[in-house]
């Protein structure tokens, strides 16, 4: 069996007598889409925010590449190698495109200009993000040097991604990206997961869009009270199935 | 986005046939400053034609050491206010600071640059309390500094005793910035020279390292800087220690302008700075401005006050003249704000 690039086991989250965890597992494997649904209330919000290290569970253990590691803050997962895509999308407004994919861990100049004087490497900067953002086939933006408050929600979002995707060495964990965004907006941003995911990057997708989720995923987490309920695979079992396990309306099939 | 990757994209259809008026506020949007400019250079050729006096090197000279506290104040400001914060303490801590260089000096002796060096420090000692109560006990930067306002103001009558320090008692370094240098036929003063380089350097600053992109973010939007990596609290720290040290710099400026340092100066400067940095397009929900505009802004109101002046009009119409260029600046502010791809 291949190792889990991600796997969580175990995990509690109290606050106070509300228990958000209870001993929760995820596995994601190498090169996958793993979609996280369940309904309000079920943890998946406290899930990923213990995997990006918003939160430090009470109990359980993460293992990334089977090396056990504990994140204190985003900045621990994200240098591990995680890249939270926030559902606020977490963008500067007034900067430009370059600016926010580099946002927080700008490049400098070489030499004396950037050691001493510690100025930023612009063009390498917005060079870099023009590559992002061809990679990722992203051709409604033309200028990097566009300020983020000009484009459009799906633009925004895209944005976001090719941040993640960019800096993202290990997981990429998108928190309902499509739950703001028309149609033809959200058709995009599931084309640019479907390419982060064939870039080798493999995905978790936390969404209550049904029809997306059974789209892109190559398999489905279905998270209830606070655990693992159970994994299917959105080729054999149906969207209305995969909603009734999710609320408690049918049992998981055994060989999930 | 599918099979365009050969050739370039094609345009967004918004953005082919634009109106004019949409193409302004897109201009104003990219380029903050370039509204007050225009603004400046209208007012000053207005003024030029009205009274022959307004372009002779003299009054030139006296517009910018008019300018060249508020300006230096409006410095400090402006990175306040690009995080979305205000600082009302600002003349406060300007008076305080100008009080502790010229009592120390006078009273003990202290040399010049030691004195200078201690105001300084004070000046800092105070942005930095503004920025801990402002980061620590999270309370709103008008709040906090409306509190600190009357504190250091409190502390400086203390101190001083209520007593002016005559410029004859302190060493000629405090008293530097209102020496002039003849630049072109006009008289100019250090503390104006002061000025152009504070905001050079602070627009460098700004514009070019990743602290200055961090404080239009952190301004823009906190929480999203905050899951960015930016450490927030440090950064709004560091803005209002170095605010207080501009304001320390300003009340050189003072003392060198009024050739003295008196507990009872620069009462409204904090609002005028404000101003300065308002009608210089700086936004005050933060994240959007520019420490140039500010410079144009104190000009701005510096040239409104003195042309209005030479053609005889009442200082109290030049008062108004002000007030309407704020809230026309403001306006203007929320209309390029709702730009639009």
């Amino acid at each position: 069996m291949t190792t889990p690039v991600l796997q969580a086991t175990g995990l509690v989250k109290r606050y106070g007598k509300v228990t958000a965890l209870a001993g929760a597992d995820l596995e994601l494997l190498p090169g996958e889409i793993l979609a996280v649904i369940g309904d309000n209330g079920a943890g998946k919000s406290s899930l990923i925010k213990a995997l990006s290290g918003a939160v430090v569970p009470d109990e359980g253990e993460i293992l990334l590449d089977g090396e056990p590691v504990s994140f204190s803050t985003p900045i621990d997962a994200r240098k591990a190698g995680i890249e939270t895509v926030h559902q606020s999308l977490a963008v500067s407004p007034s900067l430009d495109i370059a600016a926010n994919l580099f946002l927080g861990r700008e490049k400098r100049r070489s030499g004396v200009l950037g050691s001493v004087f510690r100025m930023l490497d612009r063009q390498g900067m917005r060079e870099e993000a023009r590559r992002q953002l061809d990679a990722l086939g992203i051709m409604t933006i033309q200028n990097p040097g566009q300020a983020v408050e000009t484009l459009s929600g799906g633009q925004r979002q895209a944005v976001a991604v090719a941040r993640a995707a960019a800096f993202g060495s290990r997981v990429v964990i998108m928190d309902e990206p499509t739950a703001a965004l028309g149609v033809r907006e959200s058709r995009a941003v599931l084309d640019l997961i479907l390419q982060v995911r064939d870039r080798g990057l493999p995905v978790i997708l936390i969404s209550h869009n049904m029809p997306h989720v059974f789209e892109v995923a190559d398999r489905i987490h279905i998270q209830r009270l606070g655990r693992r309920k159970a994994v299917v695979d959105p080729k054999s079992v149906s969207m209305s199935d995969a909603v009734a396990i999710m609320t408690g309306a049918m049992e998981p099939p055994q060989a999930a | 986005m599918t099979t365009t990757a050969t050739r370039p994209p094609a345009p967004l259809p918004e953005q082919r046939d634009r109106s004019v008026l949409t193409r302004l506020q897109h201009l104003l949007h990219a380029q903050a400053t370039i509204g007050p400019a225009v603004v400046l250079l209208v007012a000053v050729i207005v003024f030029a034609l009205l009274s022959e006096r307004f372009l002779t090197p003299g009054n030139i000279s006296l517009i910018l050491q008019q300018v060249a506290v508020v300006g230096t104040l409006a410095v400090g400001q402006t990175i306040v206010i690009l995080t979305a914060g205000i600082d009302l303490s600002c003349g406060a801590i300007m008076v305080l600071t100008s009080i502790v260089m010229a009592k120390v000096a006078a009273g003990t002796g202290l040399p010049g640059l030691p004195a200078l060096l201690l105001g300084f420090a004070v000046g800092t000692l105070c942005g930095l309390l503004n920025g801990m109560l402002v980061t620590r006990l999270k309370l709103p930067p008008f709040i906090v500094t409306l509190g600190t306002l009357n504190v250091f103001f409190a502390v400086n009558l203390w101190y001083s005793g209520s007593a002016t320090i005559r410029g004859t008692d302190m060493p000629s370094l405090l008293l530097w910035t209102g020496q002039t240098i003849n630049i072109g036929g006009t008289r100019i003063t250090y503390g104006s020279i002061m000025l152009v380089v504070l905001v050079a350097v602070m627009a460098f600053v700004l514009k070019n390292t990743a602290w200055g992109r961090h404080v239009y973010s952190t301004g823009d939007d906190l929480e999203a800087s905050r899951l960015s990596g930016i450490r927030t609290a440090r950064v709004l720290l560091s803005v209002y220690a170095t605010a207080g040290l501009i304001y320390a710099v300003a009340a050189w400026t003072l003392i060198g302008r009024i050739a003295s340092a008196s507990p009872q100066a620069g009462q409204t400067d904090n609002l005028d700075s404000i101003t300065a940095v308002v009608i210089g397009g700086t936004s005050l929900f933060g994240g959007r401005g520019a420490v140039v505009g500010s410079l144009i802004g104190a000009l701005i109101v510096g040239v409104f006050r003195n042309g209005l002046a030479l053609a005889g009009v009442d200082v109290l119409w030049q008062t108004m003249a002000v007030g309407v260029l704020i809230i026309v600046a403001v306006s203007l502010d929320q209309w390029i704000r709702k730009v639009k791809a």
